[in-house]
């Protein structure tokens, strides 16, 4: 069984987004760029079932610039197989990326695709969801623990409150939680062995996929940010402070 | 112009986050339809009939939709959508329920989904926090149905005062993709994190699980609050994934906040910052979470809380 994994190059979990002073967007020029963390939790899933033998070959996919290579590397890095870079320099929304994503995962015929919940640049959280739809198959968003045993998939998926465990017949798509795995440490012969796998680029503009962005951004701006306040001496002041001034106890 | 609503219930009660979304629907104006599918949910339709606003309820009952799985009820709003040539708006709240099911709605109806809707400029233009919330953009949608996913700590519920119309639509067939194995779902003795007015929450100062629970419970209880977490706490393994508030968990915005041991990455920040009133306890002055509360104690909160609890 192939399975496919979809990562995104995004800025780094631990640089701040700066505007741009236009309010055309977010500036990305000479920023740290890297994998999204919930798609590195994708790829150790995908790594740890070929590991285990469910899977036979694990598939990185990424859409966007040239640039996504280097990510796909570090999927590789990770233990991923091989890679394909849907490339274009055009802005995707995840309905473009759901729509690429099945472009490859149709002609590599995989039968179960491992996606991040939500991107932390966009924090749109749809491309899984979208590219199950556009697939027909099962999915499982949020998930905390996968199990693949035959035709089955079980998976246990983090709700309001809780936990649920569907059983999805495969084919199907997952979106990954915090807690379904801590990915390994890349080491640095991982990294020299990832450089040797193998990398297909494919042009997204020779697919005829309608990618065209169907939302236009009219501005991009600071949000009304939060004064900080004072510094109370001990809990007695807090206390008086919350029931007298804030009136909130 | 006519917006679908898909509800999110429990089969016995319309959840709050409903009445959020319908309060955003009120901002685009037009009609306004709520879709009840799930099992045995007669009584959640006519809820949903008495919630002002609401032009008509579209009632499905059929046991595959009494799990709210994804497949089986993007498959039935595609086909109220298909039905009925008036809609221009299909709206969910920004849940757990909603971010499940709202993005294979809006594939199935090839539109582009804008997430976590917090203002309605136009029934075309919307603004929505992205970058964790450190950036703001507004947009404008060109798809002929418009989906939106609403955050609902930015819209006040609506009212009751409705009396719709309830419609019953006769069930689609079970696609039989995916089965509901069992859910464990946590009886909380507290407030749903999303609907407190007070929330307790916990970070990565309080160094072990046992600590967490023994420092902020008491607390909580005290104040009658919901218990939170930070991503690092949750990390760490103090306090289970569902507590996480901040850009990849929960969106809160209670009266009050108490943010304890938590030092304020932006992440948190993110998931908490529309709070009426914050308090922040940590032993570190120069901790990030001091710039955006309005009340700061720096305090070893072992000594703090305690000491807090009895001057309450």
């Amino acid at each position: 069984m192939k399975i496919l994994v979809a990562v995104k190059r995004v800025l780094d979990y631990n640089v701040k987004a700066r505007i741009k002073s236009d309010g055309s967007g977010v500036d990305l020029a000479n920023q740290k760029l890297s994998m999204n963390p919930f798609d590195e939790i994708a790829c150790e899933e995908a790594v740890r079932l070929r590991e285990a033998g469910v899977a036979s070959e694990v598939i990185v996919v990424s859409c966007g610039p040239a640039a996504c290579q280097e990510t796909l590397r570090s999927a590789m890095a990770i233990g991923a197989d091989r890679a394909v870079l849907v490339e274009t320099d055009a802005g995707l929304e995840p309905l473009a990326v759901a729509k690429l994503m099945q472009h490859v995962a149709t002609k590599e015929g995989v039968q179960f695709a491992i996606f991040g919940k939500q991107a932390i640049d966009d924090d749109a959280g749809q491309a899984g969801q979208m590219f199950g739809a556009l697939m027909g198959w099962a999915q499982a968003s949020f998930a905390s623990r996968v199990q693949i045993s035959g035709e089955t998939a079980t998976v246990t998926r983090e709700i309001d409150g809780g936990l649920e465990t569907l059983a999805m017949k495969l084919p199907a798509v997952i979106t990954t939680d915090l807690r379904l795995n801590e990915p390994r440490f890349i080491t640095l012969p991982n990294i020299m062995k990832a450089k040797k796998k193998p990398m297909e680029v494919i042009r997204a503009a020779d697919l005829g996929i309608d990618i065209a962005p169907r939302t236009v951004t009219l501005h991009v701006g600071e949000p009304a940010s939060r004064k900080a306040g004072i510094k109370v001496a001990d809990t007695a002041e807090l206390v008086k402070r919350l029931k007298e001034e804030a009136k909130v106890i | 112009m006519t917006t679908l609503i898909i509800a999110e219930h429990d089969n016995a009660v319309l959840k709050a986050a409903t009445l959020n979304t319908i309060a955003a629907a009120i901002r685009i104006g037009g009609d306004i339809h709520v879709l009840v599918a799930g099992g045995n949910c007669a009584a959640v339709a006519q809820d949903a009939a008495a919630v002002a606003g609401v032009a008509k309820v579209l009632h499905a009952d059929a046991a595959h939709y009494e799990a709210h799985l994804a497949e089986n009820l993007a498959a039935l709003v595609q086909s109220c959508v298909r039905a009925d040539a008036g809609y221009t708006h299909v709206l969910a709240p920004a849940t757990a329920f909603g971010k499940n099911v709202l993005p294979r709605v809006a594939a199935l109806l090839d539109a582009s989904q804008v997430s976590d809707v917090i203002a309605i400029e136009s029934p075309d233009t919307f603004q929505r926090p992205f970058y964790a919330g450190n950036a703001l953009a507004r947009v404008q949608s060109k798809d002929a149905i418009k989906v939106l996913s609403i955050r609902t700590t930015a819209f006040d519920p609506a009212g009751a005062g409705g009396a719709a119309a309830v419609e019953t639509l006769t069930a689609a067939g079970d696609l039989g993709l995916t089965t509901l194995v069992g859910r464990e779902v946590v009886k909380l003795e507290r407030p749903e994190l999303t609907a407190a007015s007070v929330i307790v929450s916990g970070g990565r100062g309080l160094g072990a699980a046992d600590k967490f629970h023994a420092v902020l419970e008491p607390l909580a209880d005290k104040l009658g609050a919901a218990i939170g977490a930070s991503r690092a706490a949750v990390d760490a393994g103090y306090a289970p994934n569902d507590y996480q508030v901040g850009q990849t968990g929960k969106i809160v915005a209670p009266q009050l906040y108490v943010a304890v041991g938590i030092s304020g990455a932006i992440q948190h920040l993110a998931g908490m910052k529309d709070s009426k009133v914050i308090v922040a306890i940590n032993k570190d002055a120069e901790a990030p979470i001091f710039q955006v509360a309005d009340y700061g104690l720096v305090a070893d909160l072992f000594t703090a809380v305690p000491e807090l609890i009895a001057a309450l």
